[in-house]
């Protein structure tokens, strides 16, 4: 047996936006163990809801993480709104719809740049990231913000999209797909790619389930679960298919996320085919008094949101699960085993958020 | 060192922030604001870099850190603090494990504020900052050269 090195990986890492730390046990260049050490972003999020009555948590909570913004403000309006026992006018649920999957596309596209970077393809990164900035001038276009723009509230949304905006969405959305196509065919058929994610990273079934993986890491180990057929916003009354892949390796997670990518704007085109003419909030008066869940499809997997109120403006508690979290542990086990060359590309296949992670 | 305002070399570190304003510092590298127009280039080593960019209000896990990050980088340096946070902690001011801003740390040369801090604010951040450190080279030249 050789002998063992410990090799710190991070914080400051230039693969890594931002800081997680890894101490990666390895004989010689075998990783056979891997410690990690979190904190780095910890904020304590959570416990501002005791400084900040719960219409102004809004903007807090959406600052969990600047990539899924948007999906946490909606989860925690849904979870506060279901305490009043609210129902939302039905267009600010198919604008959150419409909002959340272009948040998916602006992720999953982010991801792919990222990942393209972590195996050494600069040009496939730059590519990712320009398609990116298309979705995210749709965005400044319809709320003001590039990444995080609280157009949530408690009772439906702040901001609402006109039928011609929706249409010019859409049309762009139809030229990007075939674009997108050549830009992910490259992921999905290059031989140099391929060597790179093939049989890299393997995380079975068993280990999926046992290990709590969410999102598309559990679903490219072949496990169709997917929150967003819970029918929360307006999901109930869109068709989609959970997408899933059998390989079980980073090539699987790459293609569910590219499929997902397709998957968003087909569900995008249905919502604004189906968008009803409705007012987009409602006026919701009192204190919350109870207490309530919301669980999200959010581009890592599932999170989960707890509210608890007492009738005052203030919440006693508001809670979030954030998909990474339960990512790490799965992260941990497709490390052990891979070549220390493998262990940015492997970390980044998680897609990692770790400001969501860590609040 | 005279060109060094020619190709400032960047390091970019995530303080404790939402990384909201990371990916921007990240999408002004990328081709749509492409900051290399300027000779700027991202660099994961400190001893290679001339710029610090910051996000975040630093937490108290964070704060050695970064702190030794800076100490790592060559002179002449400049410190840019990316985003209100960066700049006097801004939403996580009242946060209990937040220090409330970078200069709180370091001796902070430039303030881009914005929640999240736009791409466009960013790179004009980035240009001032590359004035800066022409002036803090010629200010070392003539107090006896960039020994240092």
């Amino acid at each position: 047996m050789s002998t063992r090195t410990i090799v710190p990986f991070g914080p400051q890492h230039p693969v890594l936006p931002e800081p997680i730390h890894l101490d990666l046990v390895l004989e010689d260049e075998k990783v056979v163990d891997a410690v990690p050490k979190i904190g780095y972003i910890h904020r304590g999020l959570e416990k501002l809801v005791e400084k900040r009555d719960f219409n102004d948590y809004v903007y807090v909570i959406e600052r969990t993480c600047g990539i899924c913004s948007f999906m946490h403000g909606m989860g925690y309006v849904e979870a506060v709104e279901r305490i009043f026992d609210a129902e939302i006018p039905d267009r600010a649920k198919y604008l959150r719809t419409i909002w959340a999957e272009m948040s998916r596309i602006h992720s999953h596209l982010l991801w792919l740049g990222l990942l393209a970077d972590g195996f050494g393809f600069e040009a496939l990164f730059y590519q990712c990231w320009r398609m990116r900035e298309r979705v995210l001038d749709m965005f400044e276009e319809s709320t003001g913000g590039r990444v995080i723009f609280s157009v949530n509230k408690i009772g439906g949304v702040l901001k609402d999209m006109p039928a011609d905006m929706l249409a010019r969405f859409v049309n762009n959305f139809n030229e990007m797909e075939k674009e997108l196509r050549e830009l992910t065919n490259v992921f999905l058929t290059d031989f140099s790619v391929e060597t790179r994610l093939r049989g890299v990273g393997i995380l079975t079934r068993d280990e999926a389930i046992d290990l709590g993986a969410a999102g598309p890491m559990m679903r490219a180990s072949d496990i169709a679960i997917d929150t967003r057929k819970l029918g929360y916003a307006a999901y109930e009354d869109i068709d989609f298919d959970i997408i899933t892949s059998k390989d079980c390796d980073s090539y699987a997670r790459c293609e569910v996320r590219i499929g997902e990518i397709f998957q968003s704007i087909d569900i995008i085109r249905q919502a604004v085919s189906k968008i009803p003419d409705t007012e987009i909030s409602i006026q919701i008066k009192g204190n919350p008094n109870g207490e309530a869940f919301a669980r999200m499809e959010q581009p890592r997997g599932e999170a989960i949101y707890y509210v608890r109120g007492n009738g005052t403006k203030f919440l006693e508690r508001a809670r979030v699960r954030t998909p990474t979290f339960t990512n790490l542990t799965p992260m941990l086990k497709t490390l052990k085993g891979a070549d220390l060359a493998d262990v940015p590309l492997l970390v980044l296949t998680i897609d990692p958020c770790i400001s969501c992670t860590e609040r | 060192m005279a060109k060094v305002a020619k190709s400032p070399w960047l390091l970019h570190y995530d303080g404790s922030s939402c990384n909201g304003c990371d990916i921007e510092v990240l999408a002004c590298l990328t081709p749509v604001y492409d900051v290399e127009r300027f000779g700027v280039i991202n660099t994961g080593n400190p001893k290679h870099a001339d710029i610090l960019l910051i996000t975040g209000g630093i937490n108290s896990q964070n704060k050695p850190v970064v702190e030794q990050l800076y100490s790592q980088m060559p002179s002449p340096k400049v410190v840019v603090a990316v985003g209100i946070c960066a700049c006097n902690g801004g939403v996580f001011k009242e946060c209990y494990n937040i220090l409330g801003g970078v200069d709180k740390v370091l001796p902070v040369d430039i303030y881009v504020p914005g929640c999240a801090a736009r791409p466009n604010a960013i790179i004009d951040g980035v240009v001032k900052a590359v004035a800066l450190l022409e002036e803090k080279r010629a200010k070392m030249d003539s107090e006896g050269g960039n020994n240092k």
